[in-house]
């Protein structure tokens, strides 16, 4: 008997459907939000960074943390009063250090969703069509860079230690200073972001195939992982409470802000 | 308590078609499915529509109603108003047999892709030893009914046709997780996951976690972490100073 | 029309556990080999098994071993399984199940890494292989990934994934196709085109599962409207114990919608409890004589169970299914139901709620979801649904062999190992011994052919006419005619059985047959459900005919089987058997008693004497 295949079947096509969405909901309100959220911080950025006034005893702006140059840091600005970068250098001290957290929010696994869906607009919501003619993704140059994030993580952790720092100088001159109260609240939430990043989920013990093996390193991974579900407001409440600290500090550095618990 | 409610149901076969309109009764408790069976039953006996378990358990019945990605079987008709008029149409990213169903053959293809299961040569069945906490991540994988509405709704491939042949969609980078974070499995599937299988494709966008009924974290749990374990094998030479200076087996 | 044509050694009807082992297997022996669904890949209905697959590994508790497994399985069925099969199943279910293991599946585990048991009814010991409630879903998926990973083998070494296993998905079979006496091959079409589709093949190993679709309130799918029972017949085989009907005592039975759908027994298990409307723990009421010294008499002994279980008995609560179904039903009917006409099952007085939402995550989610219950806070109404069919077609124990040369069957199509109640969690131990022993079974019939079976063309002519049929008639609408068998069948050939109604049953399904020769089916080919349901009703009827008929023979009530006009177990009609077969045509059924062999010495000296006289005759004793 002779085999006989299937005849070539008519090439099949998706449904033809000319709109972008059958969605009915306001699916363009939370891609809306984060635009506006994310903007602002960018605007913020931008004017605190060429913002002079960075520290007022015991307070250190964070933007500007660690301030390490020696024309544009003030004396008790400066990270043990230690100025490494010479006077040479009189551009405002917190373009040295924007880099560090600035890449680390860029490249964060949620940072990175959350732009992309409401800057990039690919895809502007789930089950919407995006505008773009092509796609693709994290492959090539530019966007493979993404792949970095850990590093910005190793700096992260640094630059988390040093707001803390600051914090605990300011509670011990001005433990009931209001601002003090600000930075340690600030550190405690970038400390939990940070620590709640991706990365660091994969380093304690992500990468492993047998926690049974390693007990002590399961244990930080359960931690870990607990923080990270809880990333996404943690990465929208440390940009806030950062944006907050950062502009209370400059105004009371301004002398906008006065009075004696301030 | 029942009530009629508007529908708009795509219909054609091939990729022509259109929306069509229906008046339908719709009683109490009742799901978007029963109501497509009411229409079969009352006044379009030929709609098309692919179902099994109707217990959200085989993950057959995967359709969009109001533009999302939804199983049939599991969206029940009070989350509508009564003056709603619900719109069904078929999964947008694969060709359409007819109505309501595709063909997702694309899936099967990836599936056969994944190399299997690769346990070593020397370990018998019976002779397994596992721990729990060993098992868990793979575990939550595997719950995953293959309803598809993850690669479906995952704009990779289902804006731009184009990237299909490249990308396997979340469906099956997870499955690339669950076996490589096996505690048996010996198969190094790092560099396939990103070459093969097109993982740097994913932007982490999440749709594929929002639509998952079985409540999978596949972004947070399994691409996410696919995309660090790839970045130890190719991008971090720490990692890779560590594992020359060291010489720790791999665990 | 030309009829797409294939060749191959082996045709597996049927991609469940079953299907997919038999399958396996076949390949393993190195023959080429095609396996049949008519779902997608991976979606048969063994997906929907929740609670675990029975297999006395001891990893648990290691006084476990296959006698006792083998004796469970025997008091579960009232001895009228075919014991052959229950002793094969009892011995080589760990195998089986460990190399699932060494394919892929991740179980629960013990302490100790090894794979965790639970307890269920009728186990003497925690038995159950398991996943969270998600068992049969493992099961399938790791099967599947078998076979993916045999066609990646074919790749390597033919270049070709479906050199030697191919599925066929959304392929509905109609007809199996003789040379003779012996199969030559299978007829049916492609729901997806309506295109006819032919097998030619020396072996056919049937795996399509049950039968419940012909009941309104069931847990099964669509799938389950017994093609595989009624090929089986029209080609010539035996089905036996039909009238053995598992009615799971917890289905939901609202809303309307989902009525039906399971309620795992683990809920019971696991602390929950029936109740009235008055508020009583009825079961209490309904421990029947045989198990009166093995079930607790009072509330707080059977409460002091769930946390010492060496020194209580169980609650009645974890009465074999057969048992908590009836006295569901008998309490419904004296009035004192639910208010949706069920009995109440409540976990939430029970346990705390996150216990609850630990334990019984699927069954939290299934009636959130559908009902709009919060089980950690009010009771689920439940009641018993159309589960499980014990009868199927007869097949020898060892190969998997029906009567008919070349046909084989196994899982929940084949009949005997059960009995006439089937143990929660033996089905899926029983799809992998008996899916394994079909797929040899039918490789060693294959290899043992002097020449292949031919196709004849007038069998062809006249499969292809009746699959096509309903297409070219315009007549009654396919669901009226399914909704009216489904309907009969739930009101008088249900969980309580009498001969009147019995024989109205037989009255109704004779003009529902007539009918099905009218039915049209509006519409093209293309995947044309009304098609489709029309010529699974001739299947259906077909079944619910044997179902019927045997069920208003045998008169006694054991297990699956209750009639109300005979209540006791009788000794002599457990050593019968009741056949059906069919016509060519399936016109006529008749049904006949034949009486089993009498067990093995050894396998009887498992048992006390006194066990034994329950159930057997003095003369079999003697
Ligand atoms: C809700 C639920 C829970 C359960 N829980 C458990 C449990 O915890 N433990 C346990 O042991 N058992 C359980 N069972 C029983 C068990 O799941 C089934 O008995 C078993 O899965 C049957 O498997 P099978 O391989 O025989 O057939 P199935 O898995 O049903 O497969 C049948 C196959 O045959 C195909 N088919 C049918 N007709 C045709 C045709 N004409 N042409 C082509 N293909 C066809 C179908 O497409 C399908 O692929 C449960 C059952 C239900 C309904
Ligand atoms: S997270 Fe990645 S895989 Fe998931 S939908 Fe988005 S792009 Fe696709
Ligand atoms: S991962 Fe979730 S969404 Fe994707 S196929 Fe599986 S169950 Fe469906
Ligand atoms: S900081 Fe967001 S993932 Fe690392
Ligand atoms: S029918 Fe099975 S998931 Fe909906």
């Amino acid at each position: 008997m002779t085999q006989t295949t299937p005849e070539p079947q008519v090439r099949r096509q998706r449904a033809q459907v000319k709109v972008r969405t059958f969605r009915t909901d306001r699916w363009w309100l939370a891609p809306l939000l984060t635009f506006l959220g994310l903007a602002s911080f960018l605007v913020y950025g931008v004017w605190a960074v060429f913002d002079p006034s960075i520290y007022i005893e015991p307070y250190i702006a964070p933007f500007s943390s660690p301030c390490l140059a020696e024309a544009t840091c003030p004396e008790g600005a400066r990270l043990f009063g230690w100025a490494p970068i010479g006077d040479w250098y009189t551009l405002p001290a917190g373009l040295l250090i924007l880099g560090l957290p600035g890449g680390f929010r860029l490249t964060c696994y949620y940072y990175r969703k959350s732009y992309y869906r409401s800057f990039w607009l690919s895809p502007p919501a789930c089950a919407v069509q995006e505008p773009h003619g092509k796609y693709t993704g994290e492959t090539r140059f530019p966007l493979i860079i993404q792949n970095i994030h850990r590093y910005f993580f190793y700096g992260a952790i640094v630059i988390g230690a040093v707001l803390t720092y600051d914090a605990i100088l300011a509670l011990i001159h001005k433990p009931l200073g209001v601002g003090t109260w600000i930075l340690l609240i600030n550190a405690a939430l970038i400390v939990a972001y940070t620590l709640s990043c991706h990365s660091c989920r994969h380093i304690t013990a992500g990468r492993l195939n047998h926690f049974s093996r390693h007990p002590v390193r399961y244990r930080a991974w359960t931690f870990i992982s607990k923080l990270n579900a809880k990333h996404q407001p943690l990465a929208w409440a440390s940009m806030f409470s950062v944006m907050g600290a950062d502009f209370y500090v400059r105004l009371v550095a301004k002398g906008i802000i006065n009075f004696p618990y301030a | 308590m029942s009530y009629k409610a508007k529908f708009k149901v795509w219909r054609g076969e091939g990729g022509e078609g259109k929306l069509e309109d229906f008046t339908v009764e719709v009683n109490e408790g009742e799901v978007v499915l029963d109501i497509i069976h009411r229409l079969q039953a009352t006044q379009a006996p030929d709609l098309a529509v692919r179902w099994n378990c109707k217990a959200g358990k085989c993950g057959s019945c995967s359709m969009e109603i109001n533009g999302k990605p939804r199983l049939g079987c599991m969206t029940r008709m009070s989350t509508f108003t009564e003056d709603e008029t619900i719109t069904v149409t078929p999964m947008r990213t694969f060709p359409v047999i007819k109505d309501l169903v595709c063909d997702v053959s694309f899936n099967y293809q990836k599936a056969r892709e994944v190399p299997s299961f690769t346990p070593p040569a020397d370990v018998r069945p019976g002779e397994y030893r596992m721990k729990q906490i060993d098992v868990e991540r793979s575990q939550e994988f595997r719950k995953c009914i293959e309803c598809f509405m993850c690669n479906n709704v995952c704009h990779v491939i289902r804006d731009h046709e184009e990237n299909k042949p490249a990308f396997s969609g979340p469906r099956f980078l997870m499955r690339i997780a669950e076996l490589d974070m096996h505690p048996y499995d010996v198969a190094d599937r790092k560099e396939s996951a990103q070459k093969d299988h097109g993982l740097g494709y994913c932007n982490i966008t999440k749709c594929c976690t929002e639509v998952c009924p079985e409540h999978i974290k596949i972004t947070d749990n399994a691409l996410i972490p696919m995309k660090e374990r790839v970045v130890d094998r190719k991008y971090d030479p720490l990692v890779w100073l560590g594992s020359k200076i060291f010489r720790r087996p791999s665990s | 029309m030309e009829i797409e044509r294939h060749e191959y050694d082996v045709v597996v009807i049927g991609a469940g556990g079953a299907g997919l082992r038999a399958a396996i297997e076949a390949r393993q022996q190195g023959k080429r080999t095609a396996i049949v669904c008519k779902s997608l890949f991976g979606k048969a209905h063994t997906v929907m098994a929740e609670g675990g697959a029975a297999a006395a590994m001891g990893n648990v508790n290691s006084d476990d071993n296959w006698m006792v497994h083998f004796r469970d399985t025997m008091r579960g069925g009232k001895f009228l399984n075919n014991w052959r099969m229950a002793e094969l199943h009892a011995k080589e279910a760990p195998d089986r199940v460990w190399e699932l293991e060494a394919w892929g599946a991740l179980f629960d585990r013990t302490k100790d890494g090894k794979i965790s048991q639970r307890n269920f009814g009728g186990h003497e010991y925690p038995r159950l292989a398991h996943v969270g409630d998600r068992t049969g879903l493992e099961l399938i998926r790791t099967l599947q990934q078998r076979v993916v990973a045999l066609q990646q083998e074919d790749y390597e070494t033919h270049g070709d994934y479906e050199a030697y296993i191919k599925v066929f998905a959304e392929c509905t079979v109609t007809r199996l196709l003789k040379d003779g006496d012996a199969i030559s091959g299978a007829f049916g079409y492609w729901r997806e085109t309506g295109n006819l589709v032919l097998f030619d093949a020396p072996a056919v190993v049937l795996a399509t599962g049950g039968i419940g679709k012909s009941y309104v309130v069931t847990s099964n799918s669509w799938e389950y409207t017994g093609d595989g029972h009624a090929l089986a017949l029209l080609a010539g085989a035996k089905l036996i114990n039909m009238e053995f009907i598992q009615f799971h005592p917890t289905g939901m039975v609202w809303p309307p919608s989902v009525r039906g759908i399971l309620v795992t027994e683990s809920v019971r298990g696991d602390g929950g409890v029936l109740r009235n409307s008055l508020g009583e723990r009825f079961m209490f009421n309904y421990i029947p004589e045989v198990f009166k010294d093995k079930y607790a008499t009072t509330e707080e002994e059977g409460d002091r169970w769930y946390t010492d279980q060496a020194n209580n008995r169980r609650p009645p609560e974890l009465l074999p299914r057969d048992e908590v179904a009836r006295a569901i039903n008998s309490e419904v009917k004296a009035g004192r139901g639910s208010p949706q006409g069920g009995v109440f099952l409540d976990v939430s007085t029970r346990l705390p709620a996150a216990e609850i939402i630990k334990r019984l995550p699927s069954m939290h989610h299934q009636f959130k979801e559908l009902a709009d219950v919060d089980i950690t806070t009010e009771p689920m109404q439940v009641g018993p649904t159309c589960h499980y069919i014990m009868g199927g077609v007869e097949v020898d124990a060892d190969t998997g062999a029906a009567a008919v040369p070349g046909l084989f069957a196994a899982g929940e199509v084949s009949g005997g190992m059960h009995g006439s109640n089937r143990l929660g969690g033996n089905s899926l131990s029983d799809l992998l011994v008996f899916g394994r022993r079909a797929g040899a079974g039918a490789s060693a019939y294959v290899d043992s052919l002097p020449s292949r079976p031919a196709v004849s063309q007038e069998s062809v002519d006249s499969a292809r006419a009746e699959a096509l049929a309903p297409l070219e008639r315009s007549g009654e609408n396919p669901y009226e005619v399914h909704a009216e068998l489904q309907r009969t069948m739930n009101d008088l050939v249900g969980i309580i059985r009498k001969a009147s109604e019995i024989s109205e049953a037989l009255e109704v399904v004779e003009k529902l047959k007539e009918r099905v020769h009218l039915v049209g089916a509006a519409g093209g080919r293309i995947y044309n459900p009304g098609w489709h349901l029309a010529l699974d009703l001739r299947n259906m009827l077909l079944v619910s005919e044997c179902v019927a008929k045997a069920a208003l023979l045998r008169e006694e009530s054991r297990g699956g089987h209750t009639r109300d006009d005979f209540p006791g177990m009788n000794p002599e009609w457990r050593r019968k058997l009741l056949v059906c077969s069919a016509t060519e045509d399936g016109s006529a059924v008749t049904v006949e008693e034949k009486i089993q062999p009498g067990m093995r010495e050894d396998l009887l000296a498992l048992f006390e004497v006194s066990e034994l006289k329950k159930y057997l005759t003095d003369e079999e004793l003697s």
